[in-house]
């Protein structure tokens, strides 16, 4: 076993790939990646809510894939792909989302949104490689629709697959309609998006983020 | 937090010998219960010993046509697993009735079955509480009980478990894996999590060190239709206040196959083999479904505050039964 990792050390070097850019710091194993995020890497666009995986407000992508940052351990990420709200434009250019976003009003703080953002970018990414929710129909129940096929993004899905992201300004029907307005462009052509080939990305669909963000 | 020491195991064998070899080490999965429990002080490992990259993280066909699903397997992939969904269409609806997206993206099969109740002074280090301190006394008993269980509880403890999956994984005969520092042995998931009694710091039947490895569920029953009702205090992103799991067969107007687990009501999935006698070889109508949970919600000793418990499962039960005898009888 390599030495490295049997030391009694309680930090470790870790390299996070955020945004497409490696970042390579020695971090205690308290840290999550959240803190190393908004501590480390000055990176505060990802917020920090309840900080015990109930608010949503830290969600971002890993290798393609939404996850509450408060509750990973930087160590346990280390080599990992990370996409925060900074990342999900390309330079200066929004993300369709964010400018849906921007265009319905879906936000009053604005505390809540990068979590929101990148949770959006994860749904739309989850209902195009036809992963089912607790309101999708199961195939059969008089449904079309074949397993594994792209699952359209209805209100009460987009409802139901946001859940994790509270909104203390109560900003809910914005948010779903900006949403909805990102589904519909997505069922039509590709939403705009390109393939990610994040490790363990969804796979074979478009998320939107870009690419070299997720790889 | 505490600070702790931290290694990626690369097999299951090396990661059960760092857990002998560590004096308070723990597995890390997903760490999306594990990590807040460090947070709030109620687990402090000194070790962690991450399985979340063991190569245990696909779903694969058994001889026998059933599957096994790796410990390493995340919940949102289960769920979505095409032939899971075909075959246990209520194991799939019990994992996305359970957390948000973005945790069962990151929740792992072994993580969901070993999570830690919900109960709040459990997870509060300023109460007593026996599951957490034993010997302290358990503070849900006189204190706010109206999540707590109605059966199978002690004086000691009545806290119930919080997992969705393992509800399904119970009615499902599925079994459970493990290799441990004396090899390798397989527990029945209905047998897997305990009741409280006198020891209600122990959760489930594995041993020191036990690392869950896969879970295999059998092939489905012929005819036998399967889904999954959760009742909560709102439509998403809350733990059951009671649930479902059921597998049922009709075969002209008679129950030929049944299986009932209850969730949110006890310190374990409750695998309802009272109401099942009832059920097997009865009349498929809500009079037999109606007798076959009372058979078993009969046993209830609700606390006070959670009376409301027992008629929200019996009226949960009988209308999936309900549901499951139209659609097994039309070969829907
Ligand atoms: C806000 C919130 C809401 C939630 N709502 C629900 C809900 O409605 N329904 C529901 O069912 N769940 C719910 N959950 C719980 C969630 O499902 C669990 O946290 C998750 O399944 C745990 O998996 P994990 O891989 O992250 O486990 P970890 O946190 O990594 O580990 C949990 C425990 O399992 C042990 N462990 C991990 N892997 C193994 C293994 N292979 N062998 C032996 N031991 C192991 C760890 O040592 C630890 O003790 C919710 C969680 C949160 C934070
Ligand atoms: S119900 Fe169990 S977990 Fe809750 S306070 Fe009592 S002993 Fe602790
Ligand atoms: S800060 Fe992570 S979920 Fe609230
Ligand atoms: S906009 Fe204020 S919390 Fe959502």
């Amino acid at each position: 076993m390599d030495d490295h990792h049997t030391r009694p050390a309680t930090s470790s070097t870790v390299t996070l790939h955020v945004n497409g850019t490696p970042h390579t710091q020695t971090t205690d194993h308290r840290t999550t990646v959240l803190d190393l995020l908004r501590e480390h890497l000055g990176l505060t666009g990802t917020k920090k809510g309840c900080d015990h995986g109930q608010c949503g407000a830290c969600t971002v992508l890993v290798e393609g894939r939404r996850a509450n940052s408060c509750l990973l351990f930087a160590v346990a990420h280390d080599g990992a792909h990370v996409t925060t709200v900074e990342g999900l434009g390309e330079g200066e250019r929004r993300h369709p989302l964010q400018d849906a976003f921007v265009e319905r009003d879906a936000f009053q703080c604005g505390y809540c949104t990068p979590g929101q953002l990148c949770s959006a970018v994860g749904v739309l990414a989850e209902a195009a490689a036809g992963h089912p929710s607790h309101v999708t129909p199961p195939p059969g129940a008089g449904e079309p629709r074949p397993e594994g096929a792209p699952v359209p993004l209805t209100r009460a899905e987009i409802r139901e697959r946001m859940s994790g992201n509270i909104c203390r300004c109560g900003a809910y029907p914005h948010i779903v309609e900006a949403i909805e307005e990102m589904g519909d462009v997505a069922g039509g052509m590709d939403g705009g998006a390109r393939n990610t080939d994040g490790a363990r990305g969804v796979p074979g669909n478009p998320s939107g983020v870009p690419e070299e963000a997720t790889r | 937090m505490k600070t702790f020491t931290f290694e990626r195991a690369a097999t299951p064998d090396q990661a059960v010998d760092a857990f002998t070899a560590h004096e308070r080490a723990r597995y890390l999965g997903g760490g999306t219960n594990l990590v807040d429990l460090m947070k709030l002080g109620v687990e402090s490992p000194e070790h962690l010993i991450d399985v979340s990259g063991l190569p245990l993280d696909e779903v694969e066909r058994t001889p026998e046509g059933g599957w096994r699903v790796g410990a390493a397997v995340r919940n949102s992939d289960l769920a979505a697993h095409p032939g899971v969904r075909h075959d246990h269409p209520v194991l799939s609806q019990a994992l996305l009735a359970g957390a948000s997206g973005q945790l069962r993206n990151v929740a792992t099969t072994g993580g969901n079955l070993l999570q830690r109740t919900r109960c709040p002074y459990f997870q509060d280090t300023s109460t007593p509480c026996n599951k957490r301190e034993p010997g302290t006394g358990c503070s849900a008993r006189g204190g706010a009980h109206r999540d707590m269980a109605v059966l199978g509880h002690s004086p000691h403890c009545v806290a119930t478990h919080p997992s969705d999956m393992a509800v399904a994984l119970a009615a499902l005969d599925a079994q459970v894996e493990v290799l441990g520092p004396e090899g390798r042995r397989t527990v029945p998931a209905a047998d897997f999590h305990r009741l409280p009694g006198d020891t209600p710091q122990q959760d489930t039947v594995l041993r020191p060190g036990e690392l869950v490895l896969a879970v295999s569920v059998p092939p489905p029953h012929e005819g036998a239709r399967s889904a999954y009702r959760k009742a909560r205090d709102r439509a998403s992103y809350a733990f059951a206040l009671a649930s479902v799991a059921a597998v049922l067969a009709v075969r002209e107007g008679t129950v030929t196959h049944a299986a009932l687990a209850f969730g949110g009501l006890a310190h374990r999935p409750w695998r309802a083999r009272a109401a099942e006698e009832v059920l097997v070889g009865s009349a498929a109508n809500a009079h037999t479904f109606a007798r076959a949970a009372d058979a078993e919600l009969g046993a209830a000793r609700p606390l006070g505050d959670n009376e409301f418990k027992v008629p929200l499962a019996r009226s949960l039960a009988v209308n999936l039964l309900t549901t499951l005898a139209d659609r097994s009888e039309q070969g829907a």
